[in-house]
């Protein structure tokens, strides 16, 4: 079966094909000019096909395709806060998009800009807010000012679904923080445990920060839902449930690398093993890899030691940037890994990191990367 | 009345450039032009009724924010992509 490579980016959507996951055939873009800020295929249809994004004057939609990408339509009802909201807040890009489990087909979330959460159950052709969490009473005090946003606004991402419960659901804010909920979503708490809030002074009273964190990246395994990742803007971190309390297993990354970046990718099959893609954290954050080597990061125990898989790229400087959407495996054995980079570069391995080749080049600045098999 | 489509809007329009639409008030010609082209209204007003960031609206050659704004006879609806992107 083919598998096929949806690439997000800054001026629209590529798909690309491979029966062999060595060359790919890229196709024309998709709504050419917009911004795409995270594509997924719906993995229970394999057919339906979302893209998050931002018109540069026309403001924020969803895009959805049933023919692998060829053509697209725009949602009916895009997500939106409805007319007279008390804080005046307006969608500017839809940024995220989860799949709901199995159990029910045809819903998503998504995430906006600013911090907003969105549920369709109509596979993507309506939307409506999540008053649970949008007009939470503490939810406010938890998306901050705009001091606590990235630069182009505030981010709602990782919206994860308990394949076990669709209830159980997790979210995460840049910035902000984790946060859960166990009613799907009528209410959250936060999740922050044990994560560093390095751009923050210590409590006096020496206690944390119950929220107000900066979370890049949050997953979970498929087959071990109670096994999260997250790399956060200060370190990577791993919590087991039902213990509430965040791991800094990026410690154990090379001092001279460091765990900052904005990625993390899970093995489909094994929980001890995951990959990020480190980037540089020091002096004005330029985000870019240490030292000019890109390099991505294997852990197969769960975070306890970290090996350095870079062959096959660049032997002179390269100054990538690797989005948090923009890093994925697929669920072949042996595993493969694809990244896009800033530069419009997809790079891709079919020995689980062992080596790496350039798939293809020349596309705009990469924000997202799915991939899928379909039908 | 006369309303000049951008270039970023014609996916909306069958790719027209130019349309009519009716209504005394620019929200009433916004709802008839939403009416004829569903989709077209939140391209260029938000949920809160604001004009979107980069779209400027121009009625009979005045640009104009107010959407409860009356239409003056024979006026035209200028609707222009403002500077973005890049």
């Amino acid at each position: 079966m083919p598998l096929s490579l949806y690439v997000g980016t800054r001026k629209g959507v590529w798909t690309a094909t491979s029966v062999d996951r060595r060359a790919w055939r890229v196709g024309d873009p998709g709504f050419l000019g917009t911004q795409c800020h995270h594509v997924v295929l719906d993995p229970r249809d394999r057919r339906t096909l979302l893209c998050a994004s931002r018109q540069w004057h026309l403001g924020p939609t969803v895009f959805r395709s049933t023919d692998g990408g060829a053509t697209w339509k725009e949602a009916e009802s895009p997500p939106r806060f409805p007319k007279g909201d008390a804080r005046g807040r307006a969608v500017d890009h839809v940024f995220w998009l989860t799949p709901s489990s199995a159990a029910e087909p045809g819903v998503w979330y998504a995430g906006t800009s600013p911090k907003g959460l969105f549920r369709s159950e109509d596979g993507g052709r309506t939307w409506a807010p999540i008053t649970g969490f949008n007009d939470h009473p503490q939810q406010a005090q938890w998306v901050g000012s705009d001091k606590d946003e990235t630069p182009d606004g505030g981010k709602l991402h990782s919206i994860l679904v308990d394949p076990r419960d669709p209830r159980h659901l997790y979210l995460s804010m840049s910035g902000g923080g984790t946060f859960e909920s166990t009613d799907a979503g009528a209410d959250w708490r936060p999740l922050n445990s044990g994560v560093a809030m390095d751009f923050a002074p210590p409590k006096e009273d020496g206690t944390e920060y119950p929220f107000g964190h900066d979370p890049h990246c949050v997953v979970l395994h498929p087959q071990r839902p109670d096994r999260l990742w997250q790399q956060n803007h200060c370190g990577v971190y791993r919590m087991d449930r039902p213990e509430g309390r965040w791991v800094r297993v990026g410690r154990n990354l090379p001092p001279e690398v460091g765990d900052i970046g904005f990625p993390v990718v899970v093995h489909p099959r094994d929980p001890d093993t995951a990959w990020v893609f480190p980037m540089d954290g020091g002096g004005n954050w330029p985000r870019t890899p240490p030292s000019a080597r890109p390099a991505l990061f294997r852990t197969r125990d769960a975070g306890a030691t970290w090996e350095r898989q870079d062959r096959g790229f660049p032997t002179t400087p390269a100054w990538w940037t690797v989005k948090r959407q923009a890093m994925v495996a697929d669920d072949h054995d042996p595993v493969g890994l694809y990244f896009g980079t800033t530069q419009g570069e997809v790079w891709g391995s079919v020995d689980e990191g062992a080596s790496f080749s350039l798939l293809f080049r020349d596309l705009p600045q990469i924000h997202a990367i799915s991939v899928a098999e379909h039908d | 009345m006369r309303v000049t489509v951008p270039t970023q809007l014609r996916d909306y329009t069958a790719g027209r450039g130019t349309v009519e639409a009716e209504g005394t008030t620019l929200a009433a010609v916004l709802d008839d032009l939403e009416r004829q082209f569903p989709g077209f209204r939140f391209r260029v007003i938000d949920e809160q009724d604001r004009v979107r960031r980069h779209i400027i609206l121009f009625v009979g050659g005045e640009r104009q924010d107010d959407l409860e704004a009356g239409i003056p006879p024979g006026a035209e609806l200028f609707i222009v992509g403002a500077l973005s992107g890049g």
